[in-house]
């Protein structure tokens, strides 16, 4: 399961995110604390050093190779940059895998946060039973994640699943989406969408920062229901939004267990839920092209980088920190 | 949760009409309805027969048969009782490895002074954002050089970078709720005669423990429904977890198999369901806090 992490955006006034930023620069580290320290901090070096930058070091050299699992370290072709290059001119289906991650994303995420936006602006203004909606929509977000899920979500939307017979409600004739290339991978956003019950708990935590005096204010200037929310809820949100924009994009980028099951790890029908990850998963595990996957990984997470630097440089046009908290 | 304290716009405002509450409440019911349905459907379809489950679209079955359960904890070689097992053999070694070495690396960062600290933080911060993917196909190949990957202990591979506090996220979730510890113990303690184990030991250790219980929870839940990680680093059948035991029942795509496989996908929710029910609060309050997503 992909985890995103970040420190908290409706909390204010604990922006730094240095340790113990107050303290810093008072000077001499105290007898032995530098050694208790790096004896603390060990396993996580250990961990940093072997589980995350010798791989990522690893990966890098291996990009620029043919190696497969079959040959030996040692005997690895150098091919220089054959493998980008395929990548970029030589390799439709890799094309095709950015695409399909991309529209996945770009349709899915700004449903499933307008969702998120919708039900917590109805459950902030709702006086009664709030916890018991909340802790429901948020059950999706836990269970969602699941093979097990994703078996009932592919079933769901099969020919006699629960959607068909939903439809048929109203005489619609449905068909089998998830076998179908131009619905399959709509049914994995719905699946998305469906878990909307996370970026709604933190929108609603960010809803009650919102100070009750701008409501007052803008009603006392005339402003009706739909201003307010423009005017006054949208930019206090922005903070909020912004965060779960980035969080659930880099998330929806790396949907892989829906496709799988979907698709039985081919990501079709016809390669339509043939997902980044997928694809490089088949790539270094089914073909056991690992020097390809490798390059596939690393163009990966410099696409990542660059989507969140774009974020955070744009964000300076349309995010609104109040009280004097720009930074 | 009480009346005044959730409606913070509305409460101070004259009160609305009453229908307008109604239709709130209304819409509110839909949505849980449309977000529950497929759980419902999920547990009605795994007591149905196998002719009902093509003909009878309705949530319940007309013929009750809770055989699938049984033909499905049987259905492979291997019975469900052994992916159980080491679903949650995985999964609580994997709640020991971060809670030990997050709480090692997070109280050297929150509470002790050493060289480089700013810049292994920063690393440390840099690598929360970083999508595991990325690493899978080098940590393969560095576990199979090692002879770790289906070896005489399968579970090394996923259990190792556990132990290493690599789970960046709650490392930062204990440094930030150590920062909330007051100093004063430590200067007390340390008066005391206390060193920085002895302060760890008597002082942030006991009070961790929220942060602890947070950590375990979402530990558990996480690595129970992973996938990812267990599908490329397991090979054995009678190794499985229960994830990738059921993506068997997606391979062998006889028709008869539906309904012993949902049966089978209601059972793995269902420790997840447990957590939910009993933690309920505060999972909520975790991705409020901490702003973490299920």
């Amino acid at each position: 399961m992909a985890l995103t992490t970040a420190p908290d955006p409706t909390r204010r006034g604990t922006g730094s995110v240095r340790p113990d930023a107050n303290r810093r620069g008072t000077g001499r580290i105290r007898h032995g604390e530098g050694l208790a320290g790096y004896v603390f901090l060990s396993p996580w070096l250990i961990g940093l050093m072997g589980i995350t930058a010798l791989p990522m070091l690893l990966s890098l050299y291996l990009s620029f190779t043919d190696y497969d699992i079959l040959t030996p370290l040692s005997e690895v072709e150098w091919v220089g940059l054959a493998n980008y290059e395929r990548m970029f001119t030589g390799d439709p289906s890799w094309w095709h895998s950015v695409r399909v991650t991309l529209s996945f994303a770009l349709i899915a995420v700004p449903l499933k946060l307008a969702a998120a936006l919708g039900v917590a602006l109805l459950l902030n203004r709702a006086w009664r039973g709030v916890g018991l909606f909340r802790g429901l929509f948020y059950l999706p977000s836990l269970l969602g994640g699941s093979v097990a899920l994703a078996i009932v979500w592919v079933n769901m939307f099969n020919r006699e699943g629960a959607f068909n017979s939903f439809l048929a409600l109203f005489g619609i004739q449905g068909k089998p989406w998830v076998n179908d290339p131009d619905w399959a991978l709509e049914t994995l956003m719905v699946l998305a969408i469906w878990q909307f019950g996370a970026p709604m708990v933190i929108f609603l935590a960010g809803l009650k920062q919102v100070p009750t005096e701008l409501y007052e204010a803008a009603s006392v200037d005339g402003a009706g229901r739909f201003r307010q929310f423009v005017n006054v809820t949208l930019p206090m949100l922005s903070p909020v939004i912004f965060f779960n924009l980035v969080l659930e994009t880099i998330n929806g980028f790396q949907g892989f267990t829906a496709a799988f099951v979907l698709s039985n790890g081919t990501g079709g029908p016809v390669d339509s839920t043939l997902m980044y990850t997928l694809n490089l998963y088949i790539t270094g595990f089914t073909d056991l092209e690992m020097g390809y996957a490798s390059a596939m990984a690393w163009v990966f997470l410099i696409a990542i980088a660059i989507i969140t630097v774009v974020f955070f440089s744009t964000g300076r046009f349309w995010v609104h920190y109040s009280d004097g908290e720009d930074r | 949760m009480v009346a005044g304290t959730v409606a913070p716009p509305g409460a101070t405002r004259p009160q609305r009409p009453r229908s307008r509450s109604w239709l709130r409440l209304v819409v509110l019911l839909a949505i849980v309805a449309v977000v529950l349905y497929p759980l419902f459907w999920m547990i009605g379809t795994s007591v149905k027969s196998q002719e009902e489950i093509v003909n009878n679209i309705g949530l319940l079955p007309r013929d009750f048969t809770p055989g699938n359960y049984l033909d499905g904890w049987t259905n492979f070689d291997v019975s469900f009782a052994r992916f159980f097992l080491n679903s949650a053999l995985v999964s609580l070694l994997t709640v020991v490895g971060n809670a030990v070495s997050c709480l090692l690396a997070a109280y050297a960062f929150a509470r002790l002074r050493f060289r480089l600290r700013g810049l292994w933080f920063a690393v440390m911060i840099g690598t929360l954002l970083l999508p595991g993917h990325v690493l899978i196909v080098p940590q393969y190949i560095l576990f199979r050089t090692l002879g770790l990957v289906g070896g005489e202990w399968p579970y090394l591979p996923l259990l190792i970078p556990q132990f290493l506090a690599t789970e960046a996220f709650f490392v930062f979730l204990m440094v930030q709720f150590m920062r909330g510890i007051p100093r004063e113990l430590d200067e007390a303690a340390r008066i005391d005669g206390a060193n920085a184990f002895g302060i760890f030991r008597h002082v942030i250790l006991p009070l961790s423990r929220p942060a602890l219980v947070t950590t375990a929870i979402f530990s558990f839940i996480w690595t129970w429904n992973d996938f990812f990680r267990q599908l490329v680093f397991l090979s054995d059948l009678s190794d499985y977890t229960v994830p990738v035991a059921l993506t068997l029942f997606i391979d062998s795509t006889s028709q008869s198999a539906v309904g012993p496989m949902f049966a089978m996908a209601v059972l793995s929710l269902l420790p997840v369901f447990g957590f939910f029910v009993a933690f309920q609060r505060m999972l909520v309050e975790g991705i409020n806090t901490s702003g973490l997503k299920g």
